[in-house]
């Protein structure tokens, strides 16, 4: 670390920030209990925990968005009083949010320069804050061009945008929450590279995540936290993975679940030769051939974008079919209406499940019966039959073990691994004859990613065909029974779960054929 | 957690009475206002409260006005919900009273009450597809319904003021030099019961019958359902099997019916025969717009949008009492009815952040997790 005080970026450095005691009371709920935690330039902290754990609470309430009903923050030695974002900031201490606070319409350099007053009075000032971006940009590795407009740039290059935001503020102390939920493994490795050049730098960085084999790869530090109250503080080099899981769930965790033997039976879905476009005009499936049979689930791997969704949306018929047959227990059911499908019982676990899989002004309640509302026992005779509804939501609640105040409450109200079992409670509950599941454990925490692996098995023990997509590497291992591996539009190769390596896998997904 | 009930039920008292202190506050610097035209407030407000409140017929003059807001409202709600604008109930309202008036001057032989059916019906159809249009092409060619609505308010206009100078000329004025463009007046038979000696109608009972049904059609109903389920979200609507375009056109066709049936009652109910002075709030008295504004005064709920029309339809009626009374220009009438708009539109969003306040504070995520309900008790 360098000696001086002073960071690159020309400000100065936060040797420490120390939390002690920090209690945080909502209504009915002790989010933070007598929480200590510390974080030291030069070094990467990870903050761990289970959603609900209490994270973003305290996170929150170090950038000032909440008031601590008791504890104090010491900031190089110092007691200090946060009150507000605006204090955080000036203490130099940045928050990088889970969703970013951009304006897409704008430019990078209106965006940094955005809610900051101007060296130039009323007038902007865009060409020296696009200079003071490309400097730093320059010294922390962050490529970004100022006059590229927001909506043109990847998920990654956004979130970049936000690193300099709280670079240009003057940030010393960086909270990242969740940094890695919305990026793929290549802007992940991106990301890492330039969080190990802040740390060289003097920089203090807080990392937020659920996923284990990043912690044990970017942290010097980690933090756990159960249900409010600090489990404990270790250096990463003298924790394993399943320590930490098991600390962050409070037992035992299997990573690999239980798959037990099943009999595979008939092809219940068989695609020939598909082919379809993409959103970007380019052909997303270039004849793809698949035979998914009851009891099985066949995993498709490979990086994303290489026609993952257009597969499962081609199957839905949320997408034009150009060639090739799709086959549902024998019936045709190429490019009928989304409609149609659905009703032959077909389930879809969406890869975008608050956007497609979820209407989040629904009660948890009228989004349980999505798929089957104009059927009975909901409907009758067009009418809703509220008693019905509202026992299904009750049973399914529990079945699933739904955390929510009430089947009343708003979906939007619910965090993403609730949500995503109310999804997996209505698409299951109908007992499909297939599924298709698209990324069906992103962004949900061990506990959660557990349930929905677990209930995937034992759909498949019903017998049903499913297909699991999915960028998880090693979800893919621990489920499928066969894997296709996609790349480009087109089945590379299927492999037999007993022949499947991650050598050979990744091999695949890179488009190179093993002769 | 006595007290933090009492705290939170008490924040809820303070929700629900939001649009009375907007509506106080309004009024306060209305009062302003009129001291510098140098009118004393207390007796202008109180001649705007006995205009509205003031006697049995005052009050039934308020109900005659919040009749038509709270039909065309009602056809918001059921728009807004379906995420469709409906800009359009002045034409609707046009094109349903001038379907009601043909049916009751040209079959003037049925009995009252069918004729009477008739009418409504013709006036609710009349509105569906005066709705119905800009639905259609909002859901099968992307129109924007904001624009299409207006077109067709103009299209509506010139269509009245057609039948009016021409086919459905009254008889009489056409006999006469002054041709007035109005229609003939209905039989006695033909109106809608009245309770007199005030114009009190029984469009007012329908009305409020309506909001009951609407309420239903939208929370009890598969047709509601799916309406409010492609208003709030289309993609996820799509993904589970509902056709969204056929939503949409059915949104917009429902609440244009709903301003068509306002119009047909204004004729049946109110004026007895269609007029024109050549513009669109001559027969609907703004209605249309004014509509709008009632529904989103009672938050888009039907039943909600009860008190918001009487609200609304008291200041109408009491500040043309206080015009009277006191002598003030009747700008500064209209200038009062936007600040009362303005302010209560405000207490909305106002409302809106208290609640998402107390939500952030009571959100799961933040929650710990609930021991009875965890995974590990599946697994074991």
């Amino acid at each position: 670390m360098p000696e001086s005080n002073i960071l690159p970026s020309g400000k100065p450095r936060i040797d420490s920030l120390e939390l002690r005691g920090i209690t945080k009371r909502f209504p009915g709920v002790l989010a933070n209990d007598h929480v200590n935690f510390d974080v030291k330039a030069g070094e990467v902290h990870a903050l761990l925990g289970e959603n609900g754990a209490g994270k973003s609470t305290l996170m929150k309430t170090v950038y000032g968005l909440y008031h601590p009903d008791e504890g104090e923050i010491l900031l190089n030695g110092k007691p200090v009083h946060i009150s507000s974002p605006t204090d955080s900031i000036n203490l130099g201490i940045g928050m990088i949010h889970q969703h970013f606070m951009l304006v897409p319409s704008l430019t990078v350099a209106e965006n940094v320069a955005l809610g900051l007053p101007s060296s130039r009075g009323p007038l902007t000032d865009l060409d020296a804050v696009s200079k003071r971006i490309l400097e730093l940009a320059d010294i922390y590795g962050l490529r970004i061009d100022p006059s590229a407009y927001v909506w043109q740039l990847s998920v990654g290059q956004q979130q970049r945008i936000e690193i300099i935001k709280a670079l240009y503020r003057g940030a010393a102390l960086l909270i990242l929450d969740e940094p890695t939920a919305v990026l793929t493994p290549q802007e992940v490795d991106e990301l890492f590279v330039i969080m190990r050049q802040m740390t060289k730098d003097g920089h203090a960085l807080i990392f937020i995540s659920h996923k284990l084999h990043e912690v044990v790869e970017i942290c010097q530090r980690v933090s756990v936290l159960r249900d409010g109250r600090m489990i404990g503080t270790r250096p990463t080099s003298e924790t394993t993975k399943q320590d930490l899981a098991n600390w962050m769930v409070g037992r035992e965790v299997g990573f690999t679940p239980d798959r037990g033997n099943v009999q595979r039976g008939e092809v219940r879905l068989k695609l020939e030769n598909v082919q379809c476009g993409s959103d970007r005009g380019t052909p997303g499936l270039r004849g793809v051939s698949l035979d998914i049979h009851s009891g099985e689930i066949l995993g498709i791997a490979g990086v994303s974008g290489n026609g993952q969704r257009e597969l499962a949306d081609a199957v839905t018929g949320l997408r034009k079919i150009t060639g090739g047959k799709v086959t549902l227990e024998n019936a045709d059911i190429t490019n009928l209406p989304p409609a149609e499908i659905t009703e032959r019982m077909l389930s879809y676990i969406p890869e975008e499940r608050m956007r497609d899989g979820m209407i989040k002004d629904f009660t948890v309640a009228e989004n349980m019966i999505l798929r089957e509302h104009h059927k009975e026992p909901y409907s009758r005779y067009g009418f809703l039959n509220l008693k019905n509804i509202s026992s299904n939501a009750d049973m399914l609640i529990k079945k699933f073990h739904v955390k929510t105040p009430s089947q009343e409450t708003l979906a939007k109200n619910l965090s993403g691994g609730n949500i995503q079992k109310i999804v997996l409670a209505r698409e299951i509950s109908r007992s499909p004859r297939v599924i298709i599941a698209a990324q069906p454990t992103r962004g949900l925490d061990i506990g959660a990613t557990e349930y929905v692996r677990e209930q995937l098995l034992e759909q498949r023990k019903q017998g049903t065909a499913i297909i699991l997509i999915s960028e998880d590497l090693d979800e893919i291992l621990a489920l499928s029974d066969r894997i296709a591996v996609i790349y480009e539009g087109s089945v590379m190769d299927i492999v037999p779960r007993s022949e499947a390596t991650p050598q050979r896998l990744g091999l695949l997904m890179a488009g190179v054929h093993p002769e | 957690m006595k007290k933090f009930l009492q705290s939170e039920w008490m924040s809820r008292l303070i929700d629900a009475l939001l649009p009375v202190f907007a509506t106080l506050a309004a009024l306060i610097i209305g009062a302003v206002m009129l001291l510098f035209l140098g009118v004393n407030p207390i007796v202008a407000y109180k001649a705007l409260w006995d205009g509205a409140f003031g006697s049995g017929n005052a009050f039934a003059e308020t109900l005659v006005k919040a009749t038509p807001l709270l039909l065309v409202g009602l056809g918001i709600c059921i728009s807004f919900r379906g995420d469709v604008i409906n800009i359009g109930g002045e034409g609707q309202m046009i094109i349903g009273g001038i379907l009601a008036t043909w049916i009751g001057l040209t079959f003037t032989g049925l009995p009252g009450w069918l004729a009477i059916t008739l009418a409504l019906l013709a006036g609710f159809l009349g509105g569906a597809i005066w709705g119905g249009i800009p639905g259609y092409l909002k859901a099968y060619f992307n129109v924007n319904e904001i624009l299409s609505t207006v077109m067709m308010n103009a299209i509506a206009v010139q269509i009245m003021n057609f039948m009016m100078r021409g086919p459905m000329l009254d008889p009489i004025q056409a006999a006469k030099a002054s041709k007035i463009p109005q229609t003939a007046r209905l039989i006695e038979a033909f109106r809608l019961a009245r309770w007199s000696p005030t114009r009190l109608h029984l469009g007012v009972l329908i009305a409020v019958i309506l909001a009951i049904l609407v309420y239903i059609l939208l929370w009890r109903t598969t047709l509601g359902y799916r309406i409010r389920a492609v208003g709030m979200n289309p993609l996820a609507s799509r993904y589970a099997g509902i056709k969204v375009p056929r939503y949409i056109v059915m949104s917009l066709l429902l609440s244009g019916a709903f301003a068509g049936l306002a119009g047909a009652i204004q004729v049946y109910g109110v004026n007895y025969r269609m007029i024109t002075d050549g513009s669109a709030s001559g027969f609907t008295g703004n209605a249309g717009f004014n509509g709008i504004v009632a529904a989103l005064f009672g938050q888009l709920h039907p039943l909600w949008s009860i008190p918001a029309s009487i609200l609304f339809g008291a200041l109408l009626v009491g500040a043309n009492q206080m015009q009277r009374v006191v002598q003030v220009p009747s700008a500064l009438i209209t200038a009062l009815n936007g600040l009362v708009v303005v302010f209560v539109v405000s207490s909305e969003f106002l409302r809106r952040r208290r609640q998402r306040q107390r939500l952030a504070h009571a959100k799961m995520d933040d929650a710990p997790p609930d021991k009875t309900s965890q995974p590990a008790e599946a697994s074991a």
